[in-house]
């Protein structure tokens, strides 16, 4: 089977992030920048299906600048087997992202696509839930546990909701997303790495694929949120009780 | 002018409070567009929802099958969006839960909709403000066209209120057709806790990777929680280190929560873990590390082993609660 898993070019997560001053961007300089933690639990699933069925081809997908490249190439050394970056200069909303993928989801074929469940820097939360309407297919989004069937025909998914655990049974093809605990992504080991530079890595220009990618939503402006400052130590537990009690009168 | 239409999520018969928190968003938003606040509430036997629902001062949509027993991401898209056709909707409006997480940009894509998620404020009918970069930045984001799709952060608004015109109850009879009843539900298995639910309790406390293993949540912070009846947390590290589940989960990809008291024990205070508390009213820090970013928000800080000062804590709790 083939599984086409989604990779996203964003800061490191420790990263303080800083507004522009006009208000339009963050401040780029001096940034380090990551695989979506996500993706990576993503690939590593994928990975982990293509080590009991034989034959499985993990393809990674990117959309983005040409930077994104060290990213997959980062998934490539993981052990994906190879990658494609569709090349876009301007950020795109969710529901354009969606549609780049159903466009190569035409060519590619997978029987099944690993997203991470959000990405860090806008977390939006949406691309995958998107690409399962669009193409038609079932959905099973925040997943801590993936069993495919024996047939590879369908698998049984369970989801991280409010209050506990849901499982799901759905036919593929299908869209999974990747919540935190479904695994621990693998190291690229020294020997991956060297074998990532010679996989395939095909970049597309996003014209050549003729999607919609009209924006409906416009970032107006970014804002840095009002900050909050510390208080006070206190020395003893004795005196917090008594000013969480006394001063503050929440208990 | 067209209406706006909230997605009424409900468990067990009953509409948590993050339902109303979406309702409240949901009228708000139909104030600013100039439209009629309608509910849809989906399910089975759901006679007794709906007429509850009507109470809030909305007019109610329900749609009853049994294809609707289990919340489906897919069949729900399906009755959702004809739903939106129907009855003139502009704006979808629904909470930032697991369940709307799920179905609102599916709703989106189906609908070709632009959509804003986790949306803190509703600035008029085409703009909202909505937290990006673990909530390092907030960003006003402008949707064109109608519909628009928007899930709320539950801690951004208050709760619906009853009272007031009680609204109608209509039926509506939508059969997803085969291509959208594909995922099947198999079952859920409920964490069961007499403490509150996290997203809407007055008091939650937290752990975090301080407590060292899962073991240490049951002797030392679970007996603090039933003091306080408080709700309890957890920070990503305590999860990612198998500690707890991943429903405890507070932070940037678990759930914001901004209750009255929030107590941090054990955690250090990392960026994706302050974007899902630093709204709560009063922060209390216990860590044994004075450096821990956790103090520089905190309103009251206590540098201590949390070995010795959560028992203490919860022994001195009771004596208040006691006396």
């Amino acid at each position: 089977m083939k599984i086409l898993v989604t990779v996203k070019r964003v800061p490191d997560p420790e990263t303080v992030i800083k507004i522009t001053p006009d208000g339009t961007s963050i401040v780029t300089d001096n940034v380090k920048w990551v695989m979506n933690p996500f993706d990576e639990i993503a690939i590593e699933e994928a990975l982990r299906v293509r080590e009991k069925a034989a034959g499985t081809e993990v393809v990674l997908l990117s959309i983005g600048q040409k930077a994104a490249q060290e990213q997959l190439r980062t998934g490539l050394a993981m052990g994906a087997d190879r990658a494609i970056l569709v090349l876009a200069d301007q950020p795109l909303e969710p529901l354009a992202v969606a549609r780049v993928i159903e466009k190569l989801v035409g060519t590619e074929k997978p029987e099944l696509i690993l997203l991470g469940k959000q990405a860090i820097d806008d977390d939006s939360n949406c691309v995958g839930q998107m690409l399962a309407e669009l193409l038609g297919w079932p959905q099973a989004t925040f997943a801590s546990k993936v069993e495919l069937g024996a047939d590879q025909k369908s698998a049984r998914v369970t989801r991280e909701v409010d209050g506990g655990l849901e499982t799901l049974a759905i036919p593929l093809p299908a869209v999974v997303t990747a919540d935190l605990r479904l695994n621990e992504p693998r190291y690229a080991s020294l020997p991956g790495i060297m074998k990532a530079r010679k996989k395939e890595l095909k970049e597309i220009p996003l014209a050549d694929l003729g999607a919609d990618v009209t924006p409906r939503t416009k970032i107006v402006k970014l804002e840095t949120p009002p900050k909050r400052t510390g208080g006070r130590k206190v020395a003893s537990v004795q005196e917090l009780v008594q000013v969480l009690h006394n001063e503050a009168k929440v208990i | 002018m067209g209406n706006v239409l909230v997605v009424a999520e409900h468990l067990h018969g009953k509409f948590p409070k993050t339902t109303l928190v979406g309702l409240q968003a949901g009228k708000q938003a139909a104030t600013l567009v100039g439209g009629k606040c309608l509910a849809a509430v989906l399910g089975k036997g759901i006679d007794g929802l709906a007429a509850e629902l009507a109470e809030y001062g909305v007019d109610v949509v329900a749609v009853e099958g049994a294809a609707y027993e289990h919340y489906l991401a897919d069949a729900y898209t399906a009755a959702v969006a004809e739903i939106v056709g129907r009855k003139d909707v502009e704006m979808v409006v629904g909470a930032a839960t697991a369940v709307g997480k799920d179905l609102l940009p599916r709703v989106a894509a189906r609908l070709g909709a632009g959509m804003a998620s986790d949306v803190t404020a509703i600035v008029d009918a085409h703009t909202f403000k909505r937290p990006m970069y673990a909530g390092n930045a907030i960003a006003t984001v402008r949707i064109d066209g109608s519909p628009r799709i928007v899930s709320v952060r539950t801690t951004a608004f208050d709760a619906a209120v009853k009272g007031g015109q009680k609204g109608t109850v209509e039926k509506l009879a939508i059969t997803p057709d085969a291509a959208h009843a594909q995922a099947r539900f198999v079952e859920f298995a409920e964490t069961k806790s007499d403490r509150p639910v996290l997203t809407e309790a007055r008091i939650v406390c937290s752990g975090g990777r301080g407590l060292k293993n899962g073991e240490n949540f049951t002797i030392y912070l679970e007996p603090l929680c039933d003091a306080l009846g408080a709700a309890m947390g957890a920070s990503r590290a305590a999860v990612d280190a198998g500690f707890v589940p991943n429903d405890l989960q507070v932070g940037q990809t678990g759930k914001v929560v901004a209750p009255a008291l929030y107590i941090a024990v054990g955690i250090s205070g990392a960026i994706q873990h302050l974007a899902g508390m630093k709204d709560s009213k009063v922060i209390v820090a216990i860590n044994k590390d004075e450096e821990a970013p956790i103090f520089q928000i905190a309103d009251y800080g206590l540098v201590a082993d949390l070995f010795k000062a959560v028992p203490e804590l919860t022994e001195e709790v009771k004596k208040l609660k006691g006396a």
